[in-house]
């Protein structure tokens, strides 16, 4: 179950929050609260935009325990325009196949269920930017 | 420091033992190598090991294994780097040596990974990636191999066709080697036309797991010497460790590995050679686009280069630089926290002239890199031929 881990992490799952060091000025993501451009402390929170590109993706076709009902799914490493590259799965393709490059943006989504009694965990996936929110 | 020699080496087929249990297939090889060695006390046992717990509900191998070799009383745990689990019991019982702590010891490379479902063992190697951040996104192990192989076509301008030689070359290896779970060569054709596990990657870009274990025998250089053994000891010339971020989003930059780097070249340093002095490199071929990024960090090809070698025959066994000489990681098979011990006992062959049909002609200096998740953890050795 591990509800306090999860528990944990929703500042990242929901708002993508991590941190960014006073020293160098470097945007981090996830919070580590040690600078890994400088080594230096870095405990500033920042709250990422959520805007980004595509870097590299990868469609699942053998999930892993837990994820098989969602197979194929694409997984894809996303570079945030404020720096870091984080890894998430892209949603709302539709007809679009993905590339790299492809401008995205974060959403909340489902991420597995654990059963019919277990937890709902959410948290950040990526889907082709709408021409609006550009 | 002291020197290190491996005095002895054992070894069980790479398959699926469901007859033996996991720690029958460790004492197995660790007995063979002692045997080899023409030993029977240690001063203490180190085992590589990564998924014991989640796939075998066992753990606390070292006081297990010890008892169930007739070495009850002894030194002994459990060492666990990802995949680079076996380079990094080796790098233990090598420092155990090098240190004065011990006179002779042993290193085994376990692991039993064909009693679970498909989908509990991949969930399970997801365990190398950072738990938070990659695998609970679904990502599986082959899918972040997956990310840094379509990012590497893209940016070198080269097709997943153009990796066909590593996995080629492997199976012509494997073919020879009694020991490897494939023995069966494939051609270019079949390894572009396999199924897809994870794009751009096919069945026959990824190595098999398996059940298995490779054992040596580490002995001071006096110890070495008096030992009742035919066999002529290797010396270990070199061992180096390094890191890298564990998430390859982390990474500073995704297409180069440098822990590979780092390690390959503290452990030049050590050994006193160049890479060019190299006579074979088994290399942690576990997807055919690891072993392009670890040719090109260990100096043998420029960036974006390390494809090459697949195609101008350097990597066969009559090239410049021979790797997976028995198979490596696509043919020979890859139980993870085992391969890093297969990968030595196999250099030790070649370099004892024990190496059958894929024998080298006269090797002097052999170099194992293994990988433990992708690229996170990095463990090198160098072996030089008995005089």
């Amino acid at each position: 179950m591990e509800l306090s881990r999860h528990w944990r992490l929703q500042n990242q799952r929901y708002r993508l929050v991590g941190e960014v060091c006073d020293t160098c000025g470097v945007k981090i993501f996830p919070p580590r609260d040690i600078c890994p451009e400088c080594s230096k402390p870095a405990q500033e929170l920042y709250t990422f935009s959520g805007r980004g590109e595509v870097y590299s993706f990868s469609t699942v076709y053998n999930a892993p325990a837990g994820y098989e009902e969602y197979a194929p799914y694409t997984v894809a490493l996303v570079k945030l325009v404020e720096g870091p590259v984080l890894t998430a799965q892209l949603t709302d393709l539709g007809e679009t196949e993905p590339e790299i490059g492809m401008p995205v943006e974060m959403v909340t989504r489902q991420l597995r269920t654990e059963g019919d009694q277990g937890m709902i965990v959410y948290g950040y996936k990526f889907r082709p930017a709408l021409a609006a929110a550009v | 420091m002291r020197d290190v020699f491996i005095a002895g080496i054992g070894q069980v087929p790479v398959g699926e033992h469901w007859e033996t249990s996991l720690r029958h297939l460790g004492a197995k090889a660790i007995l063979g190598a002692m045997e080899d060695a023409g030993v029977d006390r240690l001063d203490g046992l180190y085992v590589g090991n990564m998924l014991s717990g989640p796939l075998n509900q066992q753990e606390h191998l070292g006081a297990l294994l010890a008892d169930f070799v007739g070495q009850r009383g002894i030194e002994a745990l459990k060492v666990e780097a990802a995949c680079g689990s076996g380079a990094a019991a080796l790098r233990v019982g090598y420092a155990m040596i090098v240190s004065g702590l011990a006179e002779i010891v042993g290193v085994v490379g376990l692991e039993k990974m064909t009693e679970s479902r498909g989908p509990e063992t991949t969930a399970a190697l997801a365990m190398a990636a950072d738990g938070d951040y990659e695998a609970d996104h679904g990502v599986t192990f082959v899918a972040l191999n997956a990310l840094l192989m379509n990012r590497y076509m893209v940016e070198h301008e080269v097709s997943h066709a153009d990796f066909a030689g590593f996995a080629v070359v492997a199976h012509a290896n494997g073919v020879n080697n009694p020991n490897a779970m494939f023995r069966r060569p494939i051609t270019a054709e079949q390894f572009v036309r396999s199924g897809v596990v994870a794009s751009p990657i096919g069945m026959l870009d990824a190595s098999p797991i398996g059940d298995g274990a490779a054992a040596v025998i580490l002995a001071s250089r006096d110890v070495a010497r008096a030992l009742k053994t035919s066999r002529p000891p290797v010396r270990i010339a070199a061992s180096a460790f390094a890191t890298d971020a564990l998430a390859i989003h982390d990474r500073s930059d995704l297409l180069f590995l440098d822990a590979a780097a780092r390690s390959s070249h503290k452990a030049y340093e050590q050994a006193g050679i160049r890479p060019n002095d190299l006579d074979l490199f088994e290399l942690h071929d576990a997807f055919s686009i690891m072993a392009a990024l670890s040719l090109e960090a260990c100096g043998f090809a420029p960036r974006g280069g390390g494809v090459r070698l697949a195609q101008d025959g350097t990597i066969a066994l009559d090239g410049r630089l021979p790797i997976s000489t028995m198979g490596g990681l696509k043919a020979r098979g890859h139980p993870v926290g085992a391969t890093g011990v297969y990968q030595v006992v196999e250099i030790v062959q070649q370099l004892r002239g024990d190496a059958g049909r894929n024998q080298l002609p006269n090797p002097l200096w052999g170099m194992a890199q293994n990988i433990g998740g992708s690229g996170a953890s990095i463990i090198t050795h160098i072996l030089q031929a008995p005089e």
